[in-house]
């Protein structure tokens, strides 16, 4: 994923050039996304599917529900899995076969965001104490490529996880039954955004773009909620941070976040909203 | 990671925690460079009940050649955990948790590491976890700090680990196995502590801002005191020992 692009060194120059002039090569302020297009029920046989756009960077998500064995440790408790792919459409130099390291990240970054916001309330998702669970997975494919995989991916699965209209099971005959014609929205609450910040320089950028992210000395992603607190924190890339830059930084994932999240406020199961 | 429900007293009334330490207190840190034979540098950690070797290899030829660069030389990192290393057997396989800390503490030493002095080869890092309980990627990050250090390659800082947390509603430092399952938030840190950057930073959990950044500072402290147990282990080895000559460090093994 960062390997991806190679990146002109003229281009790089004249990114970094224009940063001391305080622009950004596509025009933005350093604290402003792209345009962020959310489309819900986008994928109808999912039980719940978002398809994000931020700028030219394009990320499907379905969710798909179903019965399954607990953890053993946590007997009391449904399941959540994020996941996250690249696409061998995506970008020419995404191959098939197992993920890397980058790949890898994207997905447990993305998943620990949603989890550790506690959106889904998997203890309502039991069927059967230590037998029988709920199981929700959010599978995130990148179609396009063009930056901030990070941030496209967790919206992609949070707009998901809105619009899903869960099946339910009843405990019949030590299995897991279906209620026929019996559905219910998903046990979701908070509204976790995550906001992708990079360095160039003594610049921090929100939302990078495919050149941007190739010219980052260090990059950080932040996740809060919806009562504007942090929930997840992940910090990249070759080079780090000032402790006065890393505190910059979770002011601005609340202030940015908090202005994302309204984008979800709409979205709810049965909302074929595009917003 | 389990649940959160506190089933245990992680804090009690006089702010003591589940295992007699004061809020801004690590755990006992013992840290050795050296002791391995055939690795260039190699370093043992315990951290409170990890216990942690890693070992450094290069810089040397690069294999497969396609992974070279020209312009610099290049740092892998292979975090591993042996199957004995926690309560239940784990499967010897990098599982995807160890791949994603191989690449968190991999380009938290490179901001350290001298690279571009060694085009076109690797400097190899590698971190054998004999022992987990809680905050292994500080303690590796730190062990394989020194490691670097005690190889000879050239370097800007050192990069010092150590995480920050929240048990029962307050900020605590150095954040143990139980405080990890049963907390309120982890978050790991490496920091390099003359140029004062921070090159690793993770969080899960839930802090307000305010704790947020209290957090930061917390973990900043805990690494400045690892910063000078790592700079003890190496003038112990390298000037107050019995071959204590200083000179180059791969020229005195044990």
């Amino acid at each position: 994923m960062a390997e991806a692009a190679i990146i002109d060194s003229l281009k790089k120059a004249r990114i970094e050039e224009l940063l001391e002039q305080g622009k950004r090569l596509d025009g933005r302020a350093f604290d402003e996304f792209r345009e962020i297009s959310i489309e819900t029920s986008a994928i109808p046989k999912a039980n719940g599917s978002a398809r994000v756009k931020i700028g030219d960077t394009e990320v499907v998500c379905g969710v798909k529900i179903q019965p399954d064995r607990p953890f053993p440790d946590s007997g009391d408790k449904g399941i959540f899995i994020c996941t996250a792919e690249m696409l061998p459409l995506s970008h020419p130099t995404v191959e098939t076969g197992p993920p890397g390291p980058h790949v890898i990240e994207l997905a447990r970054v993305v998943d620990r965001g949603i989890r550790e916001s506690h959106m889904i309330d998997v203890s309502q998702l039991v069927i059967k104490e230590n037998k029988s669970v709920v199981g929700v997975f959010a599978d995130n494919v990148v179609v396009d490529y063009d930056g901030n995989l990070f941030d496209a991916c967790s919206f992609a699965a949070t707009a998901a996880l809105r619009s899903t209209r869960s099946p339910k099971w009843e405990f019949k005959d030590d299995a897991p039954a279906l209620v026929e014609g019996s559905e219910a929205d998903l046990p979701v609450g908070t509204i976790p955004v995550s906001v992708t910040m990079v360095r160039i320089g003594q610049h921090i950028l929100v939302d990078p773009n495919a050149d941007e992210w190739q010219c980052m000395d260090a990059r950080i992603t932040i996740t809060t909620n919806s009562d504007g607190n942090i929930c997840a924190l992940q910090k990249g890339g070759h080079n780090g941070f000032t402790l006065e830059q890393i505190k910059e930084c979770g002011k601005t994932s609340v202030r940015i976040g908090a202005e994302i999240r309204k984008k979800f406020d709409g979205i709810s199961a049965g909302s074929d909203a595009k917003q | 990671m389990g649940g959160r429900e506190a089933t245990m007293v992680l804090l009690d009334e006089n702010g003591i925690r589940c295992d007699g330490r004061k809020v801004d207190e690590t755990r006992h840190v013992m840290i050795r460079a050296g002791g391995l034979k055939n690795a260039d540098g190699s370093a043992y950690i315990e951290f409170g009940d990890n216990k942690i070797v890693a070992g450094v290899f290069g810089p040397r030829d690069v294999h497969p050649k396609h992974m070279s660069d020209t312009d610099t030389g290049i740092l892998r990192v292979r975090y591993h955990m042996e199957p004995f290393s926690v309560g239940e057997r784990k499967n010897p396989a990098p599982s995807r948790r160890e791949i994603e800390i191989s690449k968190v503490i991999k380009e938290a030493l490179e901001p350290a590491v001298m690279l571009e002095m060694f085009p076109r080869t690797v400097v190899d890092v590698f971190i054998e976890v004999l022992q987990a309980d809680g905050g292994t990627r500080c303690a590796a990050l730190s062990a394989a700090s020194v490691a670097l250090a005690d190889a000879g390659i050239p370097m800007r800082d050192m990069v010092a680990g150590c995480a920050a947390g929240k048990v029962a509603d307050t900020v605590i430092l150095d954040v143990n196995n139980e405080e990890d399952q049963a907390g309120q938030a982890d978050m790991p840190m490496g920091y390099m502590p003359t140029l004062e950057k921070i090159t690793l930073l993770q969080l899960d959990g839930i802090l307000t801002p305010e704790e947020y950044e209290k957090c930061v500072e917390f973990g900043i402290k805990g690494c400045m005191q690892v910063y000078e147990l790592q700079k003890k282990a190496l003038s112990e080895k390298y000037f107050d020992g019995e071959n204590g000559r200083g000179g180059s460090g791969r020229s005195q093994k044990r």
